[in-house]
């Protein structure tokens, strides 16, 4: 039972983690992160890249909507053109894939700041208007323009590391899972510092906050940039994860992945963001197994896509309604009964 | 009670005229705060005593009128600006962030005077590091021990008594290393004892931060024990400012709060009420 | 410059700013009984037309009837969506709400895309086929004829809220729900009501649209542009949805002609940029005064 834990000073009073049992969990955790590849079969490998791609995505939009308030429709969209940037910045340049990643991020970022700029200067709402308009504008641009291929997309060769193809899913896990645990750490270090309080302030008192000195449309701009910008690098690692990019690889229906991710999961909490990208990358792997089970055989499939829809909609709404606070508060639940425990309150 | 010094007046608030639409919430507001001073505006409900303090906050624009920030025009200023300067505020119905806990709510008020960008703050090396652990320790010296408020720092707001909230947000306004402090109504809702407190709390930000306060009240007893110069509003107008015994004695002023009446016998009432308060 | 050409796409587009018209109504309804913001209008628009659709070609009924159904469905829909997934977010954030719209959303179109496929449909003809001619400017008689029953249902909308009592119930929920219910107004009973109205009117305006143009599981693309409208128009104005979905029918049937069918969303969203940086609270929105 742990009653409590003591800091002898404020900087450890303020470390990310900060008791021994954290450093503990911490180091099996990373232990774990480590030793997963070399155990895992291929179809595994497979799912953890895909998990930690969308971790990376989740926590971005999760620094948006979880933190500061703003609701989001267009991850997918940000995604779509850090992917793109990706695929043509490698199959027309050539250049280094942490350099197209890095781009892949700064273009997002950029899309974002055209979104932001009309939409942020007044409710928060007319963000996730302006969002599922930019949504269907890109899909027409990927749709449309020579640049990116039209609609047959581009393929690309794998990165190049060290002169090493990444072309398995083992090799990719090596990149992308260490590319997610920055992003999450860094996300983790805003709310450490004014930038992080500056946005809780904006998504829990907006008026008030700018009296008290954080001017707003900046701030906004800059969770909504951010965010942005961690959509394209998780785009820019889908397009090496999946080397091929087309104009529907990004649908409005990974928006709400996206969001549903962050509201299952807890949003305004960063393990709301891993809780969150985790279960639904699995769950469309559940409903496939589902549908397997089910007697009807292969005209059963056809209702994979619309079924999927009506869960992540149903997820959303469940969520919000019965656990607005998502899986991490579920988390604390069962902490707090663990560290109290063999007393009740 | 010290006497207000002669220098320069901190803040001024010149000719301030605010209209919403067709209704006028101020109309030719004007009065100084002497630096060092402790400022009260007192009035009716709805004289416009908030709608002044958002005026200088820097949330309304007014229509007409300036003010006067250590002698600069910051009428044209946005409010993140004039926090800078040293502009801090409490406010009526507490805003706190519910999302945060004392701690953080507290470090927020810093926000305008730190440093860290975006890029200090994702990598959490050098200048944010170096920032948030001076603000900690700033905060925790200066301000929680001051407020007593030590047993909290790491409550959520949200759970915590009102009379306590209302000491997180004086914590916060002082955390934004204010010039002038401008208090609104930071005793409303307390009890004797909690009144009594804040009182102390107020002298003592006065004393020893050389803070100006400038607060809107309602407790007379308060406002006549504290203030060295009090200003009157009724229907968005100042009716009457000066010494707390000046405004105390003047009819105007005893008419806007208790109506038409004999002016002796409401003036009897009106220091007896202050008395009774004072006790 | 063929005037007479413009004159007529000029129509066009009128017209079928009639229907943004109904359906923004049906929107500004919600928001200003409620003050939710109802992402998933388009959507319900589609169960309507769908409803409509089960009725009339599946069933096999008299078209009067199967409006009556689509109406009746879509309604009790409404109902039900304000009931289970609106009220109980009351006092949360407002965007907890307006993301409960965008998993109802998400849950309509999946909905529709497994009991009736995602595939294009097209309703049992029942507007008259004449084609209707204002002076030499033709307009099909589709676009047409839905017009006028939209602007029929609209006139029909407005004399409600003024004359009946839940109407002016409505209204004074909307104003300020605390006063209403001091007044003996059942207050939840009246987001109810706002929610059914709302829904019926959206089935409407999606039999039309549907009859229009067909039904398919991605109709709700058209509730975008009726978001548009309500931006432009202003979210609780029933004026602004009016004047805004003419507005935008008009841009959109011009986008649409001059420069190639799929710039209209561009137009749409270039407008939309516009009044954001212009007048964000729309032509006749109430910029609600916050008090710090």
């Amino acid at each position: 039972m742990r009653i409590g834990t003591l800091k002898q000073s404020y900087i450890a009073d303020a470390a990310l983690f900060d008791s021994r049992t954290q450093k503990a969990w911490l180091a099996i955790g990373a232990a774990l992160l480590v030793l997963f590849p070399f155990m895992a079969s291929d179809y595994w490998l497979y799912l953890a890249c895909l998990v930690a791609i969308n971790v990376a995505s989740a926590t971005g939009l999760n620094i948006l909507t979880g933190y500061t308030g703003l609701v989001s429709l267009g991850q997918a969209a940000f995604m779509g053109l850090g992917a793109y940037t990706v695929a043509i910045m490698q199959t027309r340049l050539g250049t280094p894939f942490l350099l197209n990643i890095l781009a892949g991020g700064v273009v997002a970022m950029l899309g974002g700041l055209v979104v932001g700029i009309p939409s942020l200067r007044v409710k928060g709402l007319y963000l996730a208007i302006a969002t599922i308009a930019a949504s269907f504008i890109t899909h027409f641009l990927f749709a449309n323009l020579k640049l990116t291929g039209g609609t047959t997309g581009i393929s690309l060769p794998p990165a190049q590391l060290f002169g090493l193809p990444l072309d398995t899913s083992f090799r990719l896990y090596w990149v992308i899972v260490p590319v997610m645990v920055l992003m999450v750490l860094g996300a983790a270090n805003l709310f450490r510092t004014r930038v992080g309080r500056a946005f809780i302030a904006i998504r829990d008192r907006d008026i008030s906050a700018e009296v008290l000195g954080i001017p707003l449309l900046r701030y906004k701009l800059l969770s909504f940039g951010l965010s942005s910008f961690y959509a394209g690098v998780a785009g820019g690692l889908w397009a090496y994860f999946f080397r091929v990019v087309t104009p529907e690889s990004f649908p409005l229906l990974m928006s709400i992945f996206f969001l549903a991710a962050i509201i299952v999961g807890g949003m305004g909490t960063i393990l709301g963001g891993i809780f969150g990208a985790v279960f639904m990358t699995m769950v469309p792997e559940l409903l496939k197994l589902v549908v397997d089970l089910l007697p009807g055989g292969v005209e059963m499939t056809v209702f994979l896509s619309p079924v999927r829809t009506v869960v992540f909609g149903l997820l959303i709404v469940g969520f919000l309604v019965f656990e607005p606070h998502g899986l991490a508060e579920v988390w604390r639940r069962i902490r707090r009964f663990f560290h109290l425990w063999p007393f009740r309150n | 009670m010290s006497a207000p010094s002669a220098t320069a007046p901190v803040l001024q608030a010149e000719a301030l005229t605010l209209a919403f639409g067709g209704v006028k919430a101020l109309t030719n507001v004007g009065f100084s705060v002497a630096p060092g001073s402790i400022t009260a505006v007192i009035g009716p409900n709805g004289a416009g005593k908030t709608s002044l303090f958002n005026t200088i906050s820097g949330f309304y624009k007014p229509s007409q009128g300036r003010v006067l920030f250590e002698g600069a025009d910051i009428t044209r200023l946005p409010a993140p600006k004039r926090a800078a300067l040293g502009l801090a505020r409490s406010f009526q119905n507490i805003a706190l962030f519910r999302g945060m806990t004392v701690l953080d709510n507290i470090k927020l008020g810093r926000h305008a005077h730190l440093k860290t960008n975006v890029f200090d703050a994702l990598f959490y090396l050098g200048r944010a590091r170096r920032e948030e652990a001076e603000l900690r320790r700033d905060v925790e010296e200066r301000i929680i021990d001051f407020l007593e408020i030590d047993h909290i720092r790491h409550a959520s707001v949200a759970a915590l008594p009102y009379g306590l909230q209302k000491r997180v947000e004086m914590a916060r306004a002082l955390a934004m290393q204010p010039k002038v402090l401008m208090l609104d109504e930071p005793v409303a809702g307390m009890n004797r004892e909690e009144t009594e407190d804040m009182a102390r709390f107020i002298l003592d930000v006065r004393r020893e931060w050389g803070v100006t306060v400038l607060m809107v009240e309602h407790d007379m007893g308060m406002v006549m024990d504290l203030s060295d110069h009090v200003v009157v509003l009724n229907f968005g107008q100042v009716i009457a400012q000066g010494t707390p015994a000046q405004v105390q004695a003047d009819p105007e002023v005893i008419r806007a709060y208790l109506g038409a009446g004999d002016v002796g016998e409401l003036r009897r009432r009106l220091r007896g009420e202050a008395a009774v308060g004072a006790a | 410059m063929d005037w007479a050409y413009l004159f007529e796409i000029a129509l066009t587009g009128i017209a079928g700013g009639g229907l943004y018209a109904l359906a923004a109504l049906a929107f500004v309804l919600v928001y200003k009984a409620t003050r939710v913001v109802n992402i998933a209008i388009g959507e319900m628009l589609m169960v309507g037309a769908y409803l409509f659709f089960t009725f009339a070609a599946s069933f096999s009924l008299p078209i009067w009837m199967a409006v009556l159904g689509s109406v009746i469905g879509t309604g009790l829909l409404g109902a039900v969506i304000e009931r289970t997934m609106i009220r109980p977010l009351l006092g949360e954030p407002p965007i907890s709400v307006f993301m409960v719209t965008v998993g109802l959303a998400s849950i309509l179109v999946g909905l529709v895309e497994i009991i009736w496929t995602a595939d294009q449909r097209r309703l049992p003809e029942f507007l008259p086929n004449t084609p209707v001619m204002i002076g030499e400017a033709f307009l099909a008689p589709k676009i047409a004829y839905g017009a006028l029953i939209a602007v029929v249902l609209i006139g029909l909308v407005l004399l409600l809220f003024r004359f009946w009592r839940g109407g002016v119930a409505l209204r004074a929920t909307a104003s300020d729900q605390a006063a209403a219910y001091s007044m003996g107004i059942h207050v939840p009973r009246v987001f109810s009501l706002a929610w059914v109205a709302s829904a019926m009117i959206a089935a409407v305006a999606g039999i039309i649209v549907g009859a229009i143009g067909g039904i398919s599981s991605s109709m709700g693309v058209f509730g975008l542009s009726v978001l548009v409208v309500v931006i432009v128009g202003g979210l609780d104005s029933v004026l602004g949805a009016l004047v805004g979905g003419v507005l935008i029918g008009l841009i959109e049937a011009l986008a649409g002609s001059y420069l190639g069918g799929e710039y209209k969303l561009l137009a749409t969203f270039i407008v939309l940029v516009f009044v954001l940086m212009v007048r964000p609270y729309g032509l006749f929105g109430t910029h609600e005064i916050e008090r710090l």
